[in-house]
């Protein structure tokens, strides 16, 4: 069971903080780790590394423009194949779009896109939810009833429906996307918190609160909250993944990110026309990166999940 | 006993209701009808005429008392768009739906079951990792993804399979011949879009399984089994299968509702003509009653059958009955 202790060497030089923290992340899956990290790195300084802007089109040399439409000048060059294809330039590594637009720079910003919008939803989400939940395993009674029946009533609607539901009455837009996935996932969040109340709300610290006459806003930002965190991280890295599909679903359908930005989800929707030609490559790139991102962050919300409860060790 | 079941079917009532209320709510908040419908600088008579046509022109509250007496008597309202029962047009579509459904299931099954199986039997082996592997895969890999992924290697590079639609058989009410024959016609078209819907599925179906399986490996019942000198092979067979079968059966109705009634963006992009197609368009075109339709029939099928779950549960379970 205690594997986690078995395997971390030992440090016996380091002081007992440093040894405590290290044993913490001793066995962090490195591989999605890595990946999350290379991500986010890329999408905070996107606009450094990116070798094209995101909207504006690459200026093609005269010999593309010739190969393409027999002119020695053009504004653009559409649909260029990656490097590694014949008529390919080390210039656009992975090609250029539709619009003749540098598919590398739209991934990257693509990524920024998608981090942030799935973090703030999620985080959105979980605080909502969060407090929800503490409220009626709390303070029960009617409060209880009024919560909960709202978050089965949520709960029916299985959440790509209801955001695309919600995302037609917002209409499109990244800050709309944000606002849809805290909608949507709150109730999650609130159906699990209010169980771990349930049983908290029995033990003897809160009885004790109680019994001091500590009142009840305190009782439940100081001794509840800090006691459901666990699960909430847990549930809150694992619905992450979950939110960055919604919304590469939501802009595939055309309700979520607004073109021209660059979202992963619209970049695979608009290049289904060049699927049909062929070009496979516009429609797969910005699948992988979603899918990698995804897959990351569900082994990390797994490690975690694996990590704050002792009884899911070898699961 | 009596009590539980009353207890249970009335917060059912009360979800269905709130439901009702929540869904009659958004769809107005999406926007005017009318306005989408008639062109700005539309004769002015033309637009009452609609709004009246559409019962538009009375005040919320009646609107709503209105729809929640109509659909008391199981009558979802007439379409806007097509100006049909909308009761109808769901249920011309819902063969498609449930074909495509039904599909996606058993590949889910297929692929789910017994490899959650394996990997809970080989716990922490090579099979475990593979099982795990998949199941993530199967979780983080958007429907979509898989979708267009098949497209390109079987519908396109390899030109084996169509790409767009159901093909040309039919559900006909009215013609019974059809009732059987549908369900057997036109695989070519339905593989790809199957499997893009029930990949996800199989990967949650996976997990389930193994989990389940090893829950019960670990209980005193097997271990006790095991202590008899029971063979291996038989202890899996005979007692714990059918108990690691619980969750998973529980998990796979729930699982069927949703496959069958929210394939939206696998019915978009394999244009497969299923509810999920009727509520993207409904959506797109303001048609309110066919949102409001579409989405209350799939959160009335769930919450049946969460309602069944509960009192099955209730049943096999006193300390549940008793606990509420």
């Amino acid at each position: 069971m205690a594997t986690v202790l078995e395997r971390a060497p030992s440090l016996g030089g380091l002081s007992r903080v440093a040894r405590r923290s290290y044993r913490l992340v001793a066995d962090v899956p490195a591989i999605p780790l890595l990946i999350v990290a290379a991500l986010t790195f890329v999408a905070i300084f996107a606009p450094v590394l990116a070798p094209h802007g995101k909207l504006t089109p690459v200026k093609p040399t005269p010999e593309q423009c010739q190969a393409k439409f027999g002119t020695p000048s053009c504004p653009y060059v559409d649909n260029l194949p990656p490097f590694w294809f014949k008529g390919g330039s080390i210039d656009t590594p992975l090609g250029t779009d539709f619009l003749g637009r540098d598919v590398l720079s739209r991934l990257m910003y693509g990524a920024r896109i998608s981090l942030v919008v799935a973090l703030t939803g999620t985080l959105f989400a979980g605080a909502i939810g969060t407090l929800l939940g503490v409220l009626a395993g709390y303070m029960g009674k009617w409060w209880d009833q009024i919560i909960m029946r709202v978050t089965d009533a949520w709960l029916t609607l299985p959440s790509l429906v209801f955001a695309i539901l919600l995302s037609s009455v917002r209409g499109p837009g990244v800050w709309n996307v944000v606002l849809i996935l805290a909608l949507v996932f709150w109730s999650r969040y609130s159906r699990a918190v209010r169980g771990e109340v349930l049983a908290l709300r029995e033990r003897d610290f809160v009885k004790l609160a109680e019994i001091n006459g500590i009142p009840t806003r305190t009782i439940i930002f100081r001794h509840l909250m800090p006691n459901v965190m666990n699960s909430v991280m847990v549930l809150f890295s694992l619905q992450v993944g979950v939110a960055v599909i919604i919304e590469a679903s939501l802009s595939f359908l055309g309700v979520g990110v607004p073109p021209p930005e660059p979202s992963w989800g619209l970049m695979m929707a608009q290049e289904r026309e060049s699927l049909m030609d062929g070009k496979w490559w516009l429609a797969v790139f910005p699948g992988i990166g979603i899918t990698m991102l995804v897959l990351s962050a569900n082994m990390l919300g797994d490690w975690l999940r694996v990590r704050l409860d002792p009884q899911l060790r070898n699961r | 006993m009596r009590r539980y079941i009353l207890v249970r079917a009335l917060y059912s009532v009360v979800t269905l209701w709130l439901l009702v209320t929540i869904i009659f709510g958004l769809v107005r908040l999406t926007g005017d009808p009318v306005e989408m419908k008639a062109e700005a600088g539309a004769d002015a008579a033309y637009v009452a005429r609609l709004k009246h046509d559409w019962g538009l022109d009375q005040s919320l509250p009646r609107q709503y008392l209105s729809f929640l007496g109509n659909l008391l008597q199981g009558d979802f309202g007439h379409s806007f768009e097509k100006s049909l029962p909308v009761r109808d047009i769901y249920f011309e579509r819902l063969p498609n739906s449930l074909k495509l459904g039904f599909a996606a299931f058993v590949i889910s099954i297929v692929l789910g079951v017994p490899l959650g199986m394996l990997s809970a039997l080989k716990v922490n082996s090579w099979w475990d990792s593979v099982g795990k592997g998949i199941a993530l895969f199967g979780l983080s890999m958007p429907g979509f993804f898989v979708g267009l992924v098949l497209i390109i290697v079987f519908g396109i590079q390899l030109g084996w399979l169509p790409v767009l639609g159901k093909g040309r058989s039919a559900f006909v009410g009215s013609d019974p011949s059809t009732w059987v024959l549908f369900w057997f016609k036109d695989w070519s078209h339905l593989i790809m879009p199957a499997f893009a819907l029930g990949w996800y599925f199989s990967g949650a179906m996976l997990r389930i399984t193994r989990s389940g399986m090893l829950d019960v490996l670990g209980s005193d019942y097997i271990k006790l089994v095991r202590l008899k000198g029971v063979p291996e092979r038989m202890v899996v067979a005979k007692h714990a299968f059918k108990n690691s079968m619980i969750p998973v059966l529980t998990f796979a109705g729930l699982n069927l509702l949703i496959i069958v009634n929210f394939a939206v963006v696998i019915e978009v992009i394999f244009n497969w003509p299923g509810v999920g197609q009727l509520l993207y368009d409904g959506l797109s075109n303001r048609d309110f009653p066919m949102v409001q339709g579409v989405v209350l029939m799939s959160g009335l099928m769930i919450v049946v059958l969460n309602f069944a779950i509960d009192v099955l549960y209730g049943y096999v379970d006193p300390r549940i009955r008793l606990s509420r």
